[in-house]
């Protein structure tokens, strides 16, 4: 099955060609080679050095497999006739691949094949030879991984090739990065024209990122004082640029955090804020929102797999209505019979959050339940320096709407006049007509159902697990102390400002200590102002 | 303390049964450990000795959450905060006490720091090679975080549900704070590994019973000075607090003196138990510091019955013994329990066990509860349904 390898010698071929029943398709009998390839074979790493030089000169196809090979330390040389090939040790054995076509050629014990060492430095060098040599390429895929791994190695070696390269190359992209590339070896070449440095800083500058940063400030200890000031200038301008997005990736990082706990919160600034329950089971029912979603999600897996990119559409209202109703039934059954006792409430809330937990535990299983994202979902893009995942960004305006929808519901309907009355003043309101009883209901299951709406969404990012709303209970609490219960406003403050302090304290104390400062910021806070940043002010604030 | 007159008055009938039930156990436990052959019906094995050590060390931590929601009217949901601090102090203790006896052999660090790379002891590690120091840090760290943090609370008169979640977010994040490994408390793993305490092996069953009576001293001690302080005149002004802060304030008492004084004393007593916990235990961990521990010490009280001290310990008793048997034989239940529990006793037995049992009308007025609750979800169904 010797359909092709590579020979040695012209010599060598004609005898295999001679002996072989299938004669050997030949691809380089390139006599130029031969001599190259025996210095291979050595232990003077100088003259394999100068061996690879001279390979990588030839035009000849099987130049960049071999190459390729050689870096990985995978080439291999068959003691019997002198031949080279890739070997993968299986066991004792070694299979021999063809360099070019790839193909299996036979499997040899290990006395039988010599391996070409090599070291670290001829690694390098391999490296960026075969950079230029990919630099032609017809993959525009393998151009422009050629011109990233000359832009990395900056050998000035390869900076013929790259010349050439840059003026038959077609496509604007890899042609900008070719000349970034050339003017990161510019930069660094002492031999280079003083000129051609200078705009090679220029463009380095116009780059920007960390990369041309560092070239940059390598640079700018050069021994030409011309270059050193233009590349210490360019670096510093680059690093506030990248500092200005920093601060932006940063506020974003923040914005999206904010608008996790925001979701959170929301639920529980209706039942804490405008009711005055403090409802420990609020994190259980984000969970049951979440679960609302999975079970959704397995439906439609099951039966109708084409409306899985629609499976958040369905699920919302769903998980509205059924966290709704569990938040209805809670009002009902336990809650309205301490009404006014807050902190026996809190108790009796936490009582019916373990049995969700374990509800959920018992039915679905401990383990965490696999959501699939949509594929509107997966995914990002860049913004300049800034990286926006879809799903980040679509909780956010989720958030933002739910929040919008819920005020728009509070000052503009009925129903929202009607718990605004009720919570000022549950007597007057009474006596005017309204049903309090039906309207705590309501609120309690208007603030359960918006829970159940942060469940689907948290369902896209965080793990699905019985433990789910547990993870969220303190800091949602927060959010509303911080913002002043009883304000919706107050939440929206709140939350996007935790999740920003939060995000700008963990570059310099890391995640959990961020967290904990900013538990402490917030216990502090509330001694300055205990009724939070917005309080309600008039008789409704008092008790 | 050394008044006895102070004490006669302090001890009621109630308290009388309660100590005495408290001197048999710590004479019987021991007895029918050590003194009882292993074959013997009447031998209790060794785990349950440390066992019941555990559930003293959670009636001394009830009883100092009684002390603050019972007769002052401070709910601390970060009670497990002030237990799990002591319980550190008496751990650091106990793995310097190791010495050189730890996996890596390390004559000054613990094993975990040597695992972490750390070449000498941070500084407040030092001082802990001493007893004395390690029980006098159990009581103060929890003391002095409890009276800077009440401090500025109670100045600011941040009360009822906000005080409750403020405690809340403290006890977390010194959760967050101890899993971290720089923090150098053991990270995740936490404390454990314990040979002795003050020579004697603490695997022995011995040091076991020991610890026990030391235990259910620490509670009889702890539940004398609670009567005593609640049965002084700065006892009848906590109750004042608690049933109307703002009138005992016009009436010119400074509020926040007797809430402070009571809160850091209460956090001491916490402390004590997290010390005494620790050796008998055999680990101390960041969950000790988990909101959910510091909700469950309030349910305890709540069971056995809000401001009455007895009914703290008779709770965390009740709660715990069946805590170990349901876990036991049927752990999908537990929970399930455990949340009925805090239903069922917030909304018909608002006394808790000591409500129920005290005269004849307790039990039938909890039944009467339970009917007027059926009663008005009828009413109440029929009304919004038509």
């Amino acid at each position: 099955m010797r359909t092709a390898f590579l020979s040695l010698a012209a010599m060598m071929l004609l005898f295999l060609a001679a002996l072989s029943p299938l004669p050997a398709a030949a691809q380089s009998d390139n006599p130029a080679l031969a001599p190259h390839l025996a210095a291979l074979d050595s232990r003077d790493f100088a003259a394999k050095g100068r061996a690879v030089e001279a390979i990588a000169q030839l035009d000849d196809p099987v130049v960049v497999p071999l190459l390729r090979t050689l870096g990985a330390g995978d080439l291999y040389r068959r003691k019997s006739d002198g031949l080279f090939f890739r070997a993968e040790r299986d066991g004792r054995d070694y299979k021999l691949f063809d360099l070019q076509s790839g193909d299996l050629v036979e499997t040899l014990s290990g006395s039988a094949v010599t391996r070409i060492i090599v070291n670290n430095s001829m690694r390098g060098q391999i490296d960026a030879l075969l950079g230029s040599l990919t630099l032609r390429a017809d993959d525009p895929a393998q151009r422009l991984a050629a011109a990233r791994t000359i832009f990395e190695e900056r050998d000035p070696a390869t900076l013929p090739a790259l010349e050439s390269a840059i003026a038959a190359e077609d496509d604007d992209d890899i042609r900008a990065l070719m000349e970034t590339a050339r003017a990161a070896i510019l930069v660094a070449d002492d031999g280079a024209l003083t000129e051609s440095r200078l705009e090679a800083v220029s463009v380095l500058r116009a780059m920007g990122g960390r990369e041309a940063m560092v070239i940059l400030k390598g640079a700018s200890g050069d021994e030409a004082p011309a270059i050193a000031e233009a590349a210490a200038e360019g670096a510093a301008a680059i690093e506030q640029t990248m500092q200005l997005w920093g601060l932006g990736q940063n506020v974003w990082y923040g914005l999206s955090l904010g608008s996790v706990l925001l979701l959170a919160a929301i639920g529980l600034a209706i039942t804490f804020g405008v009711m005055g329950v403090i409802n420990m089971a609020h994190g259980e029912l984000v969970m049951l929102g979440a679960y609302t979603t999975f079970a959704v999600q397995e439906v439609i897996r099951n039966s109708a797999p084409w409306l899985f990119d629609y499976s958040l559409l369905i699920a919302a209202p769903l998980a509205f209505a059924v966290v709704g109703l569990a938040g209805v039934a809670i009002e009902r059954g336990v809650v309205r019979f301490l009404y006014g006792r807050p902190l026996e409430t809190l108790l009796a809330t936490w009582g019916i959050s373990l049995i969700l937990q374990q509800a959920v535990r018992s039915i679905f299983g401990p383990t965490n339940k696999e959501v699939g994202n949509p594929s509107w979902m997966t995914g990002g893009f860049e913004l300049g320096y800034l990286t926006i995942t879809y799903n980040r960004l679509w909780i956010l305006v989720f958030a933002l709407a739910v929040f919008a929808g819920l005020l728009a519901l509070l000052k503009k309907t009925p129903a929202g006049l009607q718990m605004r009355a009720v919570t000022q003043n549950r007597a007057m309101a009474s006596d005017l007509g309204v049903k309090s009883g039906f309207v705590d209901a309501m609120t309690f299951g208007l603030g359960a159902g918006v829970a159940g709406l942060a469940g689907v969404a948290l369902s896209q990012i965080d793990n699905v697990s019985p433990n789910l709303g547990q993870g969220y209970i303190v800091d949602s609490f927060m959010v509303v102390v911080f913002g002043g219960a009883g304000n919706l406003w107050g939440a929206l403050a709140g939350a996007f400002t935790l999740g920003i302090a939060n995000k700008f304290l963990e570059p310099f104390s890391g995640a959990v200590l961020a967290k904990v400062l900013v538990l402490v910021f917030i216990i502090i806070f509330i001694q300055k102002r205990p009724r939070g940043l917005f309080p309600v002010k008039g008789r409704a604030a008092e008790n | 303390m050394a008044d006895t007159s102070l004490i006669r008055r302090a001890v009621t009938a109630r308290s009388q049964l309660f100590l005495i039930l408290l001197v048999l156990a710590a004479i019987l436990v021991p007895v029918l450990n050590l003194a009882v052959p292993a074959g013997s019906f009447f031998h209790l094995p060794s785990y349950a000795v440390s066992l019941f050590g555990k559930y003293l060390c959670y009636a001394l931590l009830a009883l100092s959450v009684d002390l603050i929601w019972g007769y002052c009217g401070i709910l601390s949901l970060g009670h497990g905060a002030f237990f799990a601090l002591g319980g550190y102090a008496m751990g650091m203790h106990l793995m310097r006490e190791i010495g050189s006896r730890g996996v890596y052999g390390d004559p000054l660090l613990p094993d975990f720091m040597v695992f972490l790379n750390w070449q000498e002891l941070p500084w407040f590690w030092h001082g802990f090679g001493s007893f004395p120091f390690a029980v006098l840090m159990a009581l103060l760290v929890p003391g002095v975080l409890a009276f800077i943090f009440g401090w500025f609370a109670f100045r600011s008169r941040v009360t009822g549900v906000y005080l409750s979640i403020i405690t809340q977010a403290m006890t977390y994040a010194l959760m967050l704070a101890f899993f971290r490994n720089e923090m150098g408390f053991g990270g995740n793993n936490g404390l454990t590994d314990f040979k002795d305490v003050l020579g004697f092996n603490l695997q022995s069953d011995a040091t076991r019973a020991g610890l026990f009576v030391v235990t259910a001293a620490a509670l009889a001690g702890g539940y004398l000075l609670c009567r005593w302080v609640v049965g002084s005149k700065a006892g009848k002004v906590l109750v004042a607090v608690r049933d109307a802060e703002s009138r005992t304030r016009f009436l010119g008492y400074k509020v926040e003196h007797y809430k402070l004084f009571v809160f850091t004393l209460s956090a001491m007593l916490a402390g004590i138990a997290g010390a005494l916990y620790t050796p008998q235990v055999g680990i101390i961990n960041p969950s000790e510091f988990s909101p959910a521990n510091s909700i469950e010490i309030v349910v305890w009280v709540a069971v056995g019955g809000r401001g009455t001290l007895v009914g703290a310990v008779i709770g965390a008793l009740i709660v715990n013994g069946a805590k170990t048997l349901f876990t036991g034989w049927f752990p999908e239940i537990w929970l399930f329990a455990l949340g009925a529990l805090f239903v069922v006793v917030t909304l018909f037995m608002p006394q808790g066990v000591l409500g129920l049992a005290r005269g004849q009308g307790g039990l039938a007025e909890g039944a009467k509860r339970a009917l007027a609750f059926l009663e008005q979800a009828g009413i109440k169904r029929k009304g919004t349904g038509s």
